[in-house]
């Protein structure tokens, strides 16, 4: 993500007076690995002007802000009580079994990144989870595992 | 549901009901009724209506507008909370990707009646898809001449827009809400000032729920008496109920208040423990009775889920549970302090034998 893109984004939500979260999110999803670098950080501020640690403290403040690169794919799994009552515990396992990796980490071939989210309000398709910005809900250990191998071979047709 | 009830404020059948057909359904009535008349005049049939928020505080609709309204500053916003995060509730998503334009009219007329020209729906990042129908429908809205400038030829215009939040549940709380909006994060202020005075951007702001909103053009539409017909004397009209439990019945249902459900609940420690941990994760640390309390009463549910509790944890976890419910400065410890608090009013015995068995088969989530 160059400066030239962050600023058109912020010159499009309204230039000095853009809406700081509103930017965060935006330029997150602009940028490859859909986080937050330090350039990036350091130019929202300077178009905006507040100060660097401003920017910081919002965006660390949410959940949904990433300061540090993410896979391709962001899968994450509703961890509330509907949730849980439903089954969660088995797809969480098969997932993390099928990845090799655990809340908050990416798998080594930079595909998914495994987080954990407040309830999604799918709690009537229990349990749920969703992947970027696609929700999937009554699933099965073996259910969630075709879910994934299906972002899979999606990669391999694509073209990185 | 399935068939159209006429005395259903929502009639959630469709999958998406569109302006046409919303208009059909006597949409959009209501606004140009509204508009054709003074504000104090609709403000008065809500008031009669006995409309409540629905965003957990019940306060009386028609009182907060005119609150707004009456504020010396004239530069107003309205604010629509569709932050939607508590667990298990699902039913202003519904409302929005099913009857959005009930929920765009309803802030409409509001705006029109608290002399707001300016409005955001602050809707939550994991609902992309909701966000994206309420976009489409704001375009459809303003082309149509029902939002924008000089709505139906009034003179009245609203500028109204997405506003996204970014994960966090504290900010459906309305002033952390506010904080969200001015780019700082989501952290609660003190009231007074209450919104209605001193809100975004220290104006005055009219704060609503999604289905508080969208109760309004029904009202106005069909009248106080109609509404009172429905419900009780103290809760009029319907409530949505998100049913997440018992998979033969998921879904969302429209009852007239005074009806009640109870939805599945199975072990309650697993269930009390997954809240805290929910809290936990939500509290933004600004005070030390909501942070450290309910990471104390973290600890002595994973002892007492494992079988290592003994008695002396109950108390401590009564007298924890006390404290974050007296002393926590926001509505979400004081949610959490209730939450514990029934739970070991209604649940004692369960929490006595936790607490004197040897070991649990409850394993540890993280
Ligand atoms: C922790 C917390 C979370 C809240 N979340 C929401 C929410 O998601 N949606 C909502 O409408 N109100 C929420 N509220 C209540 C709001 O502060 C406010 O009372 C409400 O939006 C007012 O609207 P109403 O009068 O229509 O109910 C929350 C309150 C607290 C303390
Ligand atoms: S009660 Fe909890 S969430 Fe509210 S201000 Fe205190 S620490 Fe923050
Ligand atoms: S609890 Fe998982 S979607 Fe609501």
């Amino acid at each position: 993500m160059g400066t030239a893109e962050i600023k058109f984004i912020i010159k499009q939500l309204g230039e000095k007076k853009a809406p700081l979260l509103q930017v965060l999110l935006a330029i997150q999803d602009a940028t490859p690995g859909k986080y937050l670098s330090e350039e990036a950080v350091n130019e929202i501020a300077r178009i905006l002007e507040v100060s660097r640690c401003r920017v910081y403290s919002t965006a660390s403040f949410y959940s949904e802000i990433s300061l540090k690169p993410r896979g391709l794919h962001l899968i994450r799994v509703c961890t509330n009580s509907p949730c849980e009552n439903a089954g969660k515990e088995e797809i969480h396992n098969a997932i993390e079994q099928e990845l090799g990796i655990t809340i908050g980490q990416t798998t080594p071939d930079g595909i998914f990144t495994l987080e954990s989210v407040n309830c999604l309000g799918a709690c009537f398709m229990s349990p749920a989870i969703k992947v970027d910005d696609t929700l999937y809900g009554n699933l099965t250990p073996e259910s969630v595992v075709s879910v994934l191998n299906s972002f899979r071979k999606e990669q391999s047709y694509g073209c990185i | 549901m399935g068939v159209y009830n006429q005395n259903l404020v929502f009639n959630i059948i469709e999958e998406y009901v569109d302006l046409t057909a919303y208009r059909l359904r006597g949409g959009y009535v209501a606004l140009k009724n509204a508009l054709e008349q003074q504000p104090e005049h609709s403000i008065k049939e809500l008031k009669a209506s006995g409309l409540r928020g629905r965003g957990g505080a019940a306060f009386p609709t028609a009182s907060k507008i005119e609150m707004v309204r009456k504020n010396e500053e004239t530069d107003r916003y309205i604010i629509c909370n569709a932050d939607e995060g508590e667990p298990g509730t699902f039913k202003d998503r519904f409302i929005m990707t099913h009857v959005p334009f009930q929920v765009i009219e309803g802030i409409t007329i509001a705006a029109y009646l608290a002399g707001a020209e300016h409005g955001y729906i602050y809707v939550r990042h994991e609902y992309p898809e909701v966000q994206e129908i309420l976009r489409e429908s704001i375009k459809k809205a303003e082309d149509a001449g029902l939002l924008g400038e000089n709505i139906l030829g009034s003179g009245f215009r609203l500028k109204l827009e997405i506003f996204s939040g970014a994960g966090s549940y504290l900010c459906g709380e309305e002033t952390a809400l506010l904080s969200s909006i001015e780019g700082r994060k989501g952290r609660p202020r003190v009231k007074p000032p209450y919104p209605t005075q001193s809100g975004l951007w220290n104006k005055p702001t009219l704060i609503n729920n999604v289905e508080t909103l969208a109760n309004i053009p029904k009202i106005i539409e069909k009248g106080a008496e109609w509404y009172r017909s429905i419900g009780t004397v103290d809760s009029t009209g319907t409530k949505l109920i998100s049913l997440s439990g018992d998979v033969v019945n998921r879904g969302l249902i429209e009852v007239p208040f005074g009806i009640t459900f109870v939805d599945d609940t199975r072990s309650i420690l697993p269930n009390v423990h997954n809240r805290v941990k929910f809290f936990l994760h939500e509290s933004c640390g600004k005070c030390t009775p909501c942070r450290e309390g309910l990471r104390q009463a973290n600890v002595i549910l994973n002892k007492l889920l494992s079988g290592a509790a003994v008695e002396g944890d109950m108390a401590l976890l009564e007298r924890y549970t006390r404290a974050i419910q007296e002393a926590s400065f926001c509505g979400l410890g004081q949610a959490a302090g209730n939450s514990l608090k029934s739970s070991l009013e209604y649940f004692h015995e369960e929490y006595l034998a936790a607490c004197k068995q040897e070991s649990h088969g409850e394993e540890e989530t993280a």
